[in-house]
């Protein structure tokens, strides 16, 4: 009888779990791309025995996009390309159709084939087996929606990589968080009661720096996510802060104010060969490095008020790129280094704002409020930022054209301090 | 005769303003008593340390700013100038000076101005006499505010230094 108890309780207790880890982030999507391309997709044979469907992952992955229009498959289920009557998806409209199975092997291997097909053209567009252990089902799924995504938009996709960003509950609990970009498999790389700020991704996603005030005052630290080790990067007096790591990953940028006033230091990641790169008198803070490692952004306040300035690496005068009303602080360059993403504050709101190197326009993209701490994806077409939605800090992204925002709702307190993570 | 008077006058008044022993009355005679009270011991002396006088200015612990501004204000200097005395009277205080702001800016940003919040008052400290080595300063930037409205009763209450004896 107990064992009979016990066996429904752990059934329990797991489809509990699931449940929470599926509910991680909530997530809402406003608006739409200029063209939507509409694809349907056919739950994959032996999709509805996986104690995960990737169907729903790579179903929300594309939808999340705003790029994609999915066409509902009720009533056909091909999942060989014999099954397939072309006619049958033209008159719903669809331009493109996945179809495929998924099985898990006896070594505990999960394996999915999956085909894009041109339902116009009638050819298949790609064929691909991906497989992964077991407990990697959400990873194939994503995998499988970067191909998709790739193959129909000319894009590099970014469903494969993760965030960084740091969730407040109450006046005094803190925790970093690393998850997938879909805001699932939250990992805790810290949790304390004093404030976090600032998570930086190494290049390789090996390491996170990131700012803590554990100590009673903030203090820039380097914390190995597969180890869990930590170091200390940088404790001076006054504050530490703003790490930024060069592309190749041999020093990271860091504001300091152990001189008397916050300006910016080149370290190396074990801490040593400390040189200073800024000397203004006022506030030099918020370094970012191209994508070449040959220059930084940052936010400077030289001329007065808070504005986005550029410099060499290897020294050289600062230029300021912000002018006209308003402060602008956050920089952080797109990844084909032709320009920037940046949080603008005027008439009492913060915008999420784009410039170009070359024209010196900006582009604002959000709507205003307190959209702050904006960074671009791997692949320069998705910009993740921390907002408010119905009174809480909250995680959201917009597409490089504006067109499409999403807001990410975590279970419960404040999300804020997002950054989003490189390739793998 | 007159100018002998006014000489007279003149030599009394110098004499009362330069003398170093004030003229001492007649003694009365001594009063007979039968027994002698004793003397009351002396009272003790009790340091009462201005630190813990609710009703000083030093009671005071809190230097407020406008939006992104740095320097002290006007209203503030008596109380920091205080600070600054007390602790060059007493150079085994130290203090910490915390700087905050209110959440206009970006984190960095602010963690950057409320370090110049709290090394402002620190100048001001030196100037009044405080040692350097008596002073630390951090900066909360917008990480600890006191309230959280989007507003300006609430942002005026952030952006402060507080004076924290250690």
């Amino acid at each position: 009888m107990a064992i009979y108890v016990l066996r429904g309780l752990v059934g329990l207790l797991l489809l509990v779990q699931a449940s929470i880890a599926g509910a991680a982030m909530s997530i809402e999507i406003i608006g739409a791309g200029e063209h939507q391309i509409p694809v349907a997709i056919v739950p994959f044979g032996g999709d509805a025995n996986l104690s995960q469907s990737i169907n729903a992952v790579i179903v929300g992955d594309l939808q999340r996009t705003g790029l994609f229009r999915l066409i509902d498959p009720v009533g056909k289920s091909p999942h060989e390309i014999a099954d397939v009557s072309y006619p049958d998806w033209q008159v719903r409209g669809a331009d493109a159709l996945v179809i495929g199975t998924v099985a898990v092997q006896p070594n505990n291997r999960i394996e999915a084939n999956f085909r894009l097909l041109d339902v116009v053209k009638q050819v298949q567009l790609v064929g691909q087996s991906v497989s992964a252990n077991a407990d990697q089902m959400r990873a194939v799924g994503h995998r499988i929606a970067d191909l998709i995504y790739e193959k129909l938009t000319g894009d590099q996709g970014v469903f494969s990589t993760r965030i960084a960003y740091v969730n407040k509950e109450g006046e005094k609990h803190y925790k970093l968080i690393v998850a997938d970009s879909d805001g699932y498999n939250e990992q805790t790389v810290l949790d304390q009661s004093e404030p976090i700020m600032s998570p930086a991704w190494s290049p390789d996603g090996s390491h996170l720096a990131y700012v803590s005030f554990e100590t009673g005052h903030a203090v820039v630290y380097v914390q190995s996510l597969y180890t869990r080790q930590r170091m200390v990067l940088a404790d001076f007096r006054g504050s530490n802060s703003a790490p930024a790591w060069s592309p190749d990953g041999k020093h990271l940028a860091i504001a300091l104010a152990r001189d008397g006033i916050t300006q910016i230091y080149l370290i190396n990641p074990n801490g040593s060969g400390l040189r200073r790169i800024t000397f203004s008198g006022a506030i030099d803070t918020e370094p970012n490095f191209s994508p070449d490692g040959q220059t930084l952004l940052f936010t400077s306040d030289r001329g007065g008020s808070p504005q986005i300035f550029t410099k060499p690496v290897a020294g050289g005068p600062a230029q300021r790129l912000t002018f006209g009303d308003g402060n602008n602080f956050s920089p952080h360059y797109s990844p084909d280094g032709k320009g920037f993403v940046f949080t603008h504050f005027v008439d009492g709101k913060f915008f999420i704002a784009t410039q170009d190197f070359q024209s010196g326009q900006m582009e604002i993209l959000t709507q205003g409020g307190w959209e702050r701490n904006p960074s671009f994806a791997p692949n320069g077409k998705l910009i993740l930022f921390s907002s408010e939605a119905r009174g809480r800090g909250i995680l959201a992204t917009v597409s490089s054209d504006g067109r499409v925002q999403e807001h990410m709702f975590t279970q419960s307190g404040d999300a804020r301090e997002p950054v989003w993570g490189p390739h793998l | 005769m007159k100018k002998i008077l006014i000489s007279i006058v003149l030599a009394n008044l110098l004499v009362a303003c330069a003398s170093e022993k004030p003229k001492e009355p007649e003694a009365a005679p001594a009063p007979v008593v039968e027994s002698a009270a004793p003397a009351p011991a002396p009272a003790p002396v009790v340091a009462v340390d201005p630190l813990n006088d609710p009703t000083s200015i030093l009671a005071k612990r809190s230097v407020y700013f406008p939006f992104d501004v740095s320097a002290v204000q006007g209203d503030d200097k008596a109380l920091v100038e205080a600070h600054a005395k007390y602790l060059s009277e007493h150079p085994d205080r130290k203090v910490r000076v915390e700087g905050n702001c209110d959440e206009r800016g970006s984190s960095e940003y602010n963690l950057a101005l409320g370090q110049r919040r709290a090394d402002s008052v620190k100048k001001m400290l030196i100037l009044g006499g405080a040692k350097e080595s008596q002073i630390e300063t951090i900066s909360y930037g917008k990480e600890k505010p006191v309230c959280t409205e989007h507003d300006e009763a609430c942002w005026k209450l952030n952006r402060r230094s507080d004076i924290k004896y250690q």
